[in-house]
């Protein structure tokens, strides 16, 4: 099957906050938030992004739907190219690409009720017919009664404010729905509902998802395939079950250690990754984990790992693999 | 308990709604030994905020006034004077928040902020200083003397929260209260904030209060834990009992919901059925009853509270039968 959305060699970047004094101490003047980033995403599958704050996965979404432009790469979406593309060709795309935004009830407008936050993507794509009949149905596919098309967002829980949001990304019924951080702030016993929920639209509609989460446990439950992100390169990408099971770069073998398990006597088998990430503005020489890797090689300080392919389809970028 | 630096017992808190009294705390008890690191898990309305905030004497203006006692070091916090509650609090009993940039001021230097909260030391500017710095050291920040002069928006969400750690430490408390000071890192840097807590816990001597709703990070860090739920303890006991035989079907419940716990990839994920119930006007019986796998007719009526063994008890009628296969 061919791809639904393929990123290739995707670079962005942000004018450094001081220009002239970056000039002047011979830094560069700009930030690298993504660097040289490709993968591919299968339609009606879920594919993860995986890395901690900074890691780019945000910057590397909002570029998906033209909210960020791209410095270098590709970026095609059913077939066509949809990176750098004008405003008005945009919308178009954004009818098959939705996003869910991090913080649940910052990303709806405090002063309007449910009903309108849902009817705005069918005004915006001048979709009105049957406007109320839509708003119902969506309510119905989230799970949540009529009448919460009257309430506002500061009336709703944590979960409920989260299912409106799924509800307003689904209601063009893209093909992909990018959601950052869906169950971010959640209590566990409501993420696996607004999980659940996600997973059976998915049945019901074939929607592929872009997840971005840095919760390595929803990870392996929600998606088929996964990237691990660090410092806006993917250090490792494979079938999640693969990554799980036999993870090679020494990023995804820390972060999955440090993956604390609720069992008092797990703890010993914590590998720590050493200190602070670092800043992009100052990215560290060869392997950009050396300074915080426990199993460094005096290669790893002088040059970049090239990218390793496995048989199994699953690549990663490490001198010295697990 | 005696021996205790802080006892809790049988408080209940309630707040003035438009449709009577929200009965948020109910009849909480809960001890922190000398030295002890203490968990509290519990999902968001279960009043964990409520009890830092009765402990530390900062109810919001429509609280009721507090019923049963907080005795801390022997000394009643339920009715203390606010200037007697003032010495205390910052200087005794120290909290760490959940977001680590709004908890510090974005205008100020951190050397400034952390010599402005020594102000009840004795000493000069430059002594004061001198002490941010050895505690910055402490907290394993890299170049700390050049970084004093550094703002918040400078520092990584990490360095964030080691600073507000290094604070709180400053003055050497006697009780630390860590609310969810973990919830904004991720899993590597989490770690080290849970190991850095410890570290300094055993080099200070003080007890720690740790409040998380992740289940992993209570059971890396803390000896005892207690489960909350709708403004009740309904569960507490060593982190080894609760974890490995949970006895309150809500903590069962909330156990088996970790999708930490499931290694097996699934398609649904497990979650707990129905809403937490209105505070406003509480059920008679359990209050658990209206989403327990468990129930029977019994469960109309408060449960009493079950000693499963020493030191281990749940608020369960089946607490003495519900084992783990």
């Amino acid at each position: 099957m061919s791809p639904l959305l393929e990123v290739s060699d995707v670079s962005i970047r942000f004018p450094a906050g001081n220009r002239i004094a970056a000039q002047l101490s011979g830094q560069p003047d700009f930030i690298e938030a993504v660097s040289g980033v490709s993968f591919a995403l299968e339609p009606q599958k879920t594919y993860a992004l995986v890395g901690e704050s900074g890691s780019g996965k945000t910057t590397l979404a909002r570029s998906i739907i033209g909210l960020v432009p791209l410095h270098q790469g590709r970026i095609t979406f059913a077939g066509e190219t949809i990176s750098n593309l004008s405003e008005s060709r945009l919308r178009r795309v954004r009818r098959d690409i939705a996003m869910i935004f991090q913080d649940p009830v910052g990303s709806l407008s405090p002063r309007l009720k449910v009903r309108s936050i849902l009817a705005e993507p069918f005004k915006v794509h001048g979709e009105t017919a049957e406007l109320e009949r839509k708003i119902a149905r969506l309510l119905a596919d989230v799970g949540l009664p009529p009448h919460f098309a009257e309430r506002y967002p500061h009336q709703l829980s944590g979960g409920q404010a989260r299912r409106v949001s799924v509800a307003r990304a689904l209601a063009l019924r893209p093909k992909l729905v990018i959601a950052d951080e869906p169950t971010a702030g959640l209590d566990v016993s409501i993420q696996g509902d607004v999980l659940n929920l996600m997973h059976d639209l998915q049945a019901r509609y074939g929607t592929a998802f872009l997840m971005i989460t840095h919760n390595l446990n929803v990870v392996r439950h929600v998606a088929e395939r996964m990237a691990v992100m660090y410092l806006g390169r993917i250090v490792e990408e494979g079938r999640t079950a693969a990554i799980f099971k036999t993870p090679r770069h020494r990023y995804t073998t820390a972060l999955l250690s440090a993956n604390l398990k609720p069992d008092p006597d797990a703890a010993s088998q914590i590998i720590e990754a050493e200190g602070e990430t670092p800043s992009l503005i100052k990215r560290p020489s060869g392997c950009e984990f050396h300074p915080r890797c426990s199993f460094r090689l005096p290669v790893c300080i002088e040059r970049a790992p090239a990218e390793q392919r496995t048989a199994a389809d699953h690549r990663f970028s490490c001198h010295n693999p697990a | 308990m005696s021996g205790n630096l802080l006892d809790i017992s049988g408080l209940s808190v309630a707040f003035r709604t438009k449709r009577g009294p929200l009965k948020a705390l109910r009849n909480v008890s809960l001890g922190v030994g000398k030295g002890e690191i203490v968990g509290i898990i519990g999902e968001s309305g279960c009043g964990k905020s409520t009890l830092i905030n009765s402990i530390i004497g900062l109810l919001p203006a429509n609280a009721e006034k507090p019923s049963g006692h907080i005795r801390f070091a022997d000394e009643e916090i339920v009715g203390m004077p606010e200037a007697r509650l003032q010495q205390l609090r910052g200087e005794r009993i120290t909290t760490i928040f959940q977001d680590p940039m709004t908890a510090l001021n974005p205008v100020l230097s951190i050397g400034t902020q952390m010599t402005a909260i020594q102000y009840r030391r004795t000493g000069s500017t430059a002594e004061k200083r001198r002490r941010a710095i050895e505690f910055l050291e402490k907290v394993r920040m890299p170049d700390a003397r050049s970084r004093l002069d550094q703002y918040p928006h400078q520092f990584s969400g990490g360095m964030r929260q080691r600073i507000c750690i290094a604070m709180a430490l400053l003055t050497e408390p006697d009780l630390l209260i860590a609310d969810e000071p973990t919830t904004a890192l991720d899993a590597t840097l989490e770690v080290q904030v849970i190991r850095l807590i410890r570290e300094l816990q055993r080099d200070i001597g003080c007890s720690v209060l740790f409040i998380s709703h992740h289940l992993g990070a209570v059971a890396e860090l803390c000896e005892r834990v207690a489960i909350m739920y709708a403004g009740e303890v309904v569960e507490h006991g060593p982190v080894r009992d609760i974890f490995r035989d949970p006895r309150h079907p809500y903590t069962r419940k909330l156990l088996e919901c970790d999708p930490g716990r499931v290694l097996e990839p699934l398609a649904r994920l497990p979650t707990i059925g129905g809403e937490l119930p209105d505070l406003v006007r509480l059920p008679q019986g359990c209050i658990f009853e209206g989403r327990c796998p468990d129930r029977f007719a019994r469960c109309r009526e408060r449960p009493p509270v079950e000693t499963v063994r020493p030191g281990h008890e749940a608020a369960c009628y089946k607490a003495r039968e519900l084992v783990n296969p």
